[in-house]
Formats: C-alpha cells, sequence, structure tokens
C-alpha cells in the first residue's frame, strides 16, 4: 500500500497549500447552508404549541451541542495521530480543536442558560446533560491551559495530547456517573423531551442547521489551522515567501 | 580480554517495586512536617464549614457526606504536586527512566507509598471530622470504606496530573484544574454511597463501582503517568 499521502499530510506547508484551493468553497458552502437553516428556522417553521417562539434557539444550541463532542473526538484522535506518528500537523489541528470545541461548548451551554429562563424558569438547572456539557468544557480549558503553560513546542504538544486521551478515556465513564448521580438526585419533573418528538416542520431546518454547523466547524477548524501553521513556521522560507519577504535578501544578510 | 564486558544482573521489576516503595516511604518519614500537612488542611476546612454556613447539627448532617469527600479530594489533590517534583528537581526522575525496570512499576510504587502518607492517613482521620460535623450513625463505616478504596483511585489519577507539570515551575494551580474534571465520578459515588448508607439503602453497588475505578486506574493511570515523564524529561 502507498502510504505517501499519509506522510505528505504531516507537512504543514502541503496542508496549507491545498486548504487554499479548498477555502473558497467551502466558504460559500457553510455560509449558504447556514443562511438557509437559520432563515428557514428562525422565519418559516412554525412556532412551538407550548414555548411559542422561544424554542427556536435549538437552531443554534443543538448544533453546538453536537459538534462540542464530536470536537472533543477531533481533537483526540489529532492528539493520538500526533503521538504516534510524530506528525506536526496533527498537534497544530488538535491545537485548533482545543479551542474550538471550547467556544462552541461554552456557546452550548450561554445558549441552554437563555433558553431555560422562559422554559424552566432558571438560568441555570443541575441537570444531568448540562452538568456534563461543563465537564467537558472543563476539560477543554484543561487542555487549552496545559498547552499554554509549556515554553517549549515539543513539550506542550506531547503532554496536552497525553491529556487528552486521558480525558477520552474518562468521558464515557464521566457521562455515566453524572447520569447515575442525576437519577439519584430526582430532582423536579423537567421536560426534555421534545428532541425526540419533533415534528418534520422543525426537524428539517434543525437537521440543515446541524450539517451547516459540521461545515463551519470544519471551516474554523481549517482556518484555526492555518493562521496557527503560518505562526508556527514563521521561519521557514515558504511562509516568508507567502508573506512577500525577500528571502535571498534576508539569507545573504544572515 | 578488553571487549569483554561484565554486567551485574538487573534487579527484577519486584525487587525495584519494593526499593522504591521503602525510598519513598523513607524520604516522607525524614519530612515529618509535609506528612502532617494534607491532614491539617482537612481539619481546617472542615472546621469552616459551620463557620460559614451553619453550625446547626440536622443541617451539617445532612451536608456531612458530600462536605467531607470534597475536602478530602481537595487535601489529595493538594498534596499531588510534589510527587515527582523533588525527584524532577534533583535529577533521581532521570536516573528512573534509564534504570532497567519498567517505568510502570517505578510510577506504581511512588503512587503506592503516597496515597499511604495522605490518602490512607485521611481515611483514618475521617471519622472524626464526620463527629465533628454530625454525621450521621450509619455514615462511618460506609465513609471509611468508600475514602480507602477512592484516595486510590484518586491517588493514581493524580500522578498523572503530577507527571504531567512536574516540568512547570508552577504547576500547583494547573494541576488542580487539569485534574479536577477526571476526579468528578470517584466523588459521585463515593459521596451518594455514604448519603445511601444513611438513608438505610444497600451500598455495594457504588462500593463495586469505585473498586472497579481503582482496578481501571491501577492498569492505566501509570501508564499516562510514565508517558507524561518521559515527555518530561526528553521533551
Amino acid at each position: 500500500m502507498n502510504w505517501q499521502w499519509f506522510h505528505r499530510l504531516g507537512s504543514p506547508r502541503w496542508f496549507y497549500q491545498k486548504t487554499s484551493v479548498l477555502l473558497p468553497w467551502l466558504t460559500f458552502f457553510t455560509l449558504a447552508i447556514l443562511l438557509v437553516g437559520s432563515v428557514w428556522g428562525l422565519a418559516f417553521a412554525p412556532a412551538d404549541f407550548k414555548q411559542g417562539n422561544s424554542y427556536r434557539i435549538i437552531f443554534l444550541h443543538v448544533p453546538a451541542a453536537f459538534l462540542s463532542l464530536a470536537g472533543y473526538y477531533v481533537m483526540a484522535i489529532a492528539g493520538a495521530v500526533g503521538l504516534i506518528w510524530r506528525m506536526k500537523l496533527a498537534f497544530v489541528v488538535m491545537r485548533s480543536a482545543a479551542v474550538i470545541g471550547a467556544a462552541l461548548t461554552f456557546l452550548a451551554l450561554i445558549s441552554g442558560a437563555i433558553w431555560g429562563k422562559p422554559t424552566w424558569g432558571s438560568w441555570w438547572v443541575w441537570d444531568a446533560r448540562i452538568t456534563s456539557m461543563l465537564v467537558l468544557f472543563f476539560l477543554y480549558l484543561g487542555v487549552i491551559a496545559l498547552q499554554e503553560a509549556y515554553q517549549s513546542e515539543t513539550t506542550a504538544n506531547n503532554t496536552s495530547a497525553i491529556l487528552t486521551l486521558v480525558g477520552t478515556v474518562n468521558i464515557p465513564i464521566i457521562y455515566k456517573s453524572v447520569d447515575w448521580w442525576f437519577t439519584l438526585h430526582q430532582p423536579a419533573t423537567l421536560k426534555l423531551t421534545q428532541a425526540s418528538t419533533i415534528h418534520p416542520s422543525m426537524l428539517y431546518p434543525l437537521l440543515t442547521m446541524v450539517v451547516g454547523f459540521y461545515l463551519f466547524y470544519a471551516l474554523a477548524l481549517i482556518l484555526y489551522t492555518r493562521a496557527e501553521i503560518l505562526k508556527r513556521e514563521c521561519r521557514t522560507k515558504w511562509v516568508a515567501e507567502l508573506c512577500g519577504v525577500d528571502v535571498n535578501n534576508k539569507i545573504s544578510r544572515a | 580480554m578488553s571487549n569483554t564486558k561484565f554486567y551485574l544482573p538487573a534487579p527484577s521489576a519486584a525487587a525495584g517495586f519494593v526499593a522504591m516503595l521503602n525510598r519513598d516511604l523513607l524520604l516522607s518519614y525524614r519530612h515529618k512536617g509535609e506528612l502532617a500537612n494534607p491532614l491539617i488542611f482537612f481539619l481546617m476546612v472542615i472546621t469552616m464549614v459551620p463557620l460559614g454556613i451553619s453550625p446547626d447539627p440536622q443541617f451539617l448532617a445532612s451536608l456531612a457526606p458530600g462536605m467531607i469527600w470534597v475536602v478530602a479530594l481537595l487535601a489529595s489533590l493538594l498534596s499531588m504536586d510534589v510527587l515527582f517534583r523533588s525527584d524532577f528537581d534533583d535529577g533521581s526522575l532521570e536516573q528512573l527512566l534509564i534504570s532497567p525496570q519498567p517505568l510502570y512499576f517505578m510510577v506504581l510504587a511512588k503512587v503506592l507509598a503516597h496515597w499511604m502518607v495522605t490518602g490512607l492517613p485521611l481515611t483514618l482521620a475521617a471519622p472524626l471530622l464526620g463527629v465533628m460535623l454530625a454525621l450521621p450513625e450509619g455514615g462511618y463505616m460506609p465513609l471509611c470504606l468508600t475514602l480507602l478504596v477512592g484516595t486510590a483511585s484518586l491517588s493514581l489519577i493524580g500522578a498523572v496530573g503530577a507527571a504531567l507539570t512536574v516540568a512547570l515551575r508552577k504547576g500547583g494551580l494547573l494541576l488542580s484544574l487539569i485534574i479536577m474534571p477526571l476526579y468528578i465520578p470517584i466523588l459521585i459515588f463515593g459521596a451518594s454511597a455514604v448519603s445511601n448508607a444513611i438513608d438505610g439503602f444497600a451500598i455495594m453497588g457504588q462500593l463495586a463501582i469505585l473498586g472497579a475505578f481503582a482496578a481501571v486506574a491501577i492498569v492505566l493511570a501509570p501508564i499516562a503517568a510514565a508517558g507524561a515523564l518521559r515527555v518530561a524529561i526528553n521533551g
């Protein structure tokens, strides 16, 4: 089997050049689908029988929550690839996924709180899912904090990759135990079951938004990774050429 | 015969484990002041609970299981930072890495020694603090049992965090940040077992789960910690 493509993937320069071609298309589709989904969901989908218009925040809340969970696995897989094959690019992706994932988790928590106020009458409820999301947010913050703490790039990469993997083992355990804790501490009855019984007129715009968010995630990840690559590779020749610096002049002076 | 080399046979992994355990226990014995610190912390924070909330025994009794567990967790966490620190500073950690014994057993021995001087005393002191917080009658035995099993997992998971932050000058707060989310399952099962026992329910389920956590942590945590130590030394 030819593994050349895999090794090429490890080159930040190759990634940067390939994504330059892809970016305009991806941006166009992401914006188009997000626009269609949000207009459909916010303006054309019918109002909910019980919650009125306040339910419309699910078009933001649900995709953000999906992506914040999926994003952890993107980060963990990138970390594992980086640790196993010593691939520079994988660490850059891991770093980008951590920041974007933390932002999306935060968005899911905030939009959930805003939704909770009119629906449940309080900003914050110690529900199992909310608590797990909060813990997930902490895990993301831990990875970012560890990455920021080290001066040496290699050490920062390796340590945060190990932490990411330890977190991956723990996520199902944390999720299950919080779930179990919730059933023990039976609080006032909450109804959070609309998702399964959702009407198609609301489901289709929601699915559109989920697809849009996945594309948006990919776009954000690529953009962040590209910026991070430029930052980390700022001393290399190809980045200098990209920025229009006269390399020969620099070298002759050095 | 200049090119014949003689090697002393390397001590077995078990011998290395015992030697490491002895060394770490001796080191902690020689720093007796530090031995008492987690316990004093435990006692002081528990003293603040009635002062800050309410001295009403009934109210304290409902708070006691969770409060004792949270403070024991914090005491164990705060003592984690020193696990590899002095070895990293004086170079013993590098010797440990190049020693012929598997790093897994070396880390396990260090964690065991650490648990014996922090987790075990915390467990033994817990009933006393239970009395201070008016813990109901049925809660003492479950409190000790869950702490005994739970602090072992806490030490093992904390060792991963200690290894990840050992190369940092000021790793203490960061260690807490990265490790606390991983402690949540243990806190949930430990504290709920004690409350359940007080309410007269069976606690074998929670104890079994805490035991399962400890078993998984014994297998996996030293591997992660050993990997993190290699990174700390080699970059």
